[in-house]
């Protein structure tokens, strides 16, 4: 195959990509964008077999690495459970980097392979350079984020005095070594530096995400996934391939895009989310100087209201992925829509800990994507409720956000308050992430259910029967 | 005028498929941003067709084996990361209503 029809080909398979992003775009086209995106990937890797069958014929360890990793992620995929997402997607994350970093090592090694010159160009050892250290970075710090996500290691933020100070040096340490590589000079083994420079990669992605807490894990993972995209582009740019620089941009920003989301769901600067140590405040509740008194009631309390409202909209927070309710809730919509109640969900951009979780969580459930609604669709709607239901969720719903001055001024929410009636299910009354106390709680028109989700939502099913 | 650089036409390639990944990415709507960072870490397991290189020399050394092993961890990614994309996408799949009878609305 000429070079020109590899190319060629690689622009089919990126083209294939974007329709897969672009399927996205609604749940009923979604399916055929991922099989394009299976088309895509079945091109570019075929193509690539027969460039390397050309050049080599040595394609049985490539074939067999395929077969194991393959055989893995299959396994994997099929046994995950939904509220492992945010976990599993780190993982992922990791090995992407890991790679990135394998292929660099692989081609300082033996450029030739790699079709590159032997010695490296100036050119594609800087790119090999950018590609190295992203990849490195991915690697440690989606290690990190997954051990913290899946409960391995406390989602607490890890946070000592001079931390920044310690990043900024690693960070400038691991840029020199790295231009001591790219001047190196080519006669002669550059392993040292590159080396070095990768293993201060490797310590500044464990740094980086080190002291970020478990409430801005959503960033992180959508930060995580970026990186990743950007490690392939940076390989891709050392290689001269363009499949991998179209993928690996496409894949970067999207990343970076949800990032953005992200951070403006939670009304925090990416900037701060990375500088870490968020999370740490969480503990410290607002000590409210007033006993404020709240109304509590119990599950048939909240069954009778429910059954002879119109209309109800359920607000579910990570809480109730927490408490495995999403089945129980689900039920509970059912029977109310029996009695021909308007049921219907609001979830709040930051309700589960990545982007779209609980949109996910609740699709398990089998609640239909059309009565599930995003926050700047449904919020107009609160005014006319008769009864909203909180399930697990605190800050998502904390009508301080509106009042200048408070922690979380701007804060975009779901503006709860606004209903006829709010019930709210809590554990207890402790504060949320952001360490505030919630207003919403002690309104005269709010009643309190305080228990585990699951069983208040079965409670209120039974009583509804 | 001699054709520019290898490395000015992948600056140019990257800008705009940057610019495409964004314009795109923007379509999709918030209730599936979980299946699409699932699905662009399969994409991101595009990072295989280079890792196929490295596990492909002509002389096999340890070189090889690296290539190899990226070759598996990459493959994880892109195996993984589809199926439970298609997974996730399945339970989308807007449910067949038991009675025929159409929406009151």
């Amino acid at each position: 195959m000429s070079a020109n029809q590899v190319a060629l080909w690689y622009l089919v398979a990126s083209i294939c990509f974007i329709f897969a992003l672009k399927g996205l775009s609604h749940p009923t086209t979604a399916r055929r964008g991922n099989a394009l995106g299976i088309a895509g990937m079945a091109i570019a890797v075929a193509v690539t077999l027969a460039v390397v069958y050309s050049a080599t014929k040595n394609v049985a360890m490539i074939l067999a690495g395929i077969a194991v990793g393959g055989a893995i992620g299959a396994v994997i995929a099929r046994r995950v459970q939904m509220t492992q997402m945010p976990e599993l997607v780190a993982a992922f994350h990791s090995l992407v980097g890991l790679a990135a970093v394998l292929i660099a090592i692989a081609a300082v090694h033996n450029p030739t392979a790699l079709g590159l010159p032997n010695p490296i160009p100036a050119g594609n050892k800087l790119e090999l350079f950018i590609g190295t250290f992203i990849g490195a970075i991915t690697f440690s710090g989606s290690v990190i984020a997954f051990g913290k996500l899946s409960g391995r290691i406390g989602s607490a933020p890890v946070v000592f005095s001079g931390q920044h100070l310690l990043n900024l040096a690693i960070g400038i340490a691991m840029l020199g070594f790295g231009i001591w590589f790219f001047m190196a000079d080519p006669t002669v083994h550059y392993w040292l530096p590159f080396v070095v420079m990768t293993a201060l990669a490797f310590l500044l992605g464990f740094l980086i995400i080190i002291p970020i807490g478990g409430a801005d894990m959503p960033v992180v993972i959508s930060m995580l996934n970026s990186y990743s995209g950007w490690a392939a582009a940076g390989i891709g740019f050392s290689l001269n391939n363009p499949m991998l620089i179209i993928s690996g941009s496409l894949v970067g920003s999207s990343g970076a895009i949800l990032s953005y989301i992200m951070c403006r769901a939670m009304n925090r600067s990416f900037i701060s989310v990375i500088l870490g140590g968020f999370g740490a405040e969480g503990g410290t509740v607002v000590a409210g100087t007033e006993q404020k008194q709240v109304k509590s009631g119990s599950p048939d309390d909240v069954a009778f209201m429910l059954g002879n409202a119109d209309s109800v909209i359920i607000v579910p927070g990570y809480g109730l992925a927490v408490a495995r309710a999403q089945h129980a809730v689900k039920e509970m919509a059912n029977a109310l829509r029996e009695k021909g109640v308007n049921v219907r969900y609001a979830i709040h951009p930051v309700a589960g800990r990545m982007p779209g979780h609980m949109n996910v969580l609740l699709a398990e459930a089998e609640v239909p994507y059309d009565q599930v609604f995003e926050m700047d669709d449904i919020n107009g709607d609160f005014g006319s409720t008769d009864v909203v239901l909180v399930l697990g969720a605190n800050d998502v719903v904390n009508p301080l956000a509106e009042v200048k001055g408070s922690p979380i001024y701007g804060m975009p929410i779901l503006e709860a308050h606004r209903a006829r009636t709010i019930i709210v299910n809590k554990r207890s009354m402790a504060a949320g992430y952001a360490g505030l106390d919630n207003p919403l709680f002690y309104m005269d028109k709010t009643m309190m259910v305080f228990g585990d989700a699951k069983k208040v939502v079965e409670d209120i099913v039974k009583a509804l029967e | 005028m001699t054709a520019p650089d290898p490395i000015v036409v992948n600056l140019i390639i990257f800008a705009l498929a940057i610019f495409v990944g964004y314009h795109v990415v923007w379509t999709v709507t918030p209730a599936l941003h979980t299946p699409l960072m699932s699905v662009t870490n399969a994409i991101s397991g595009i990072i295989l067709v280079g890792a196929m290189l490295a596990a492909g020399p002509a002389a096999f050394d340890w070189g090889g084996w690296v290539g190899v092993l990226a070759v598996a961890l990459a493959s994880v990614n892109v195996f993984g990361g589809f199926l439970v994309t298609q997974r996730m996408l399945e339970m989308f799949k807007k449910k067949e209503p038991k009675k025929p009878a159409p929406d009151k609305r």
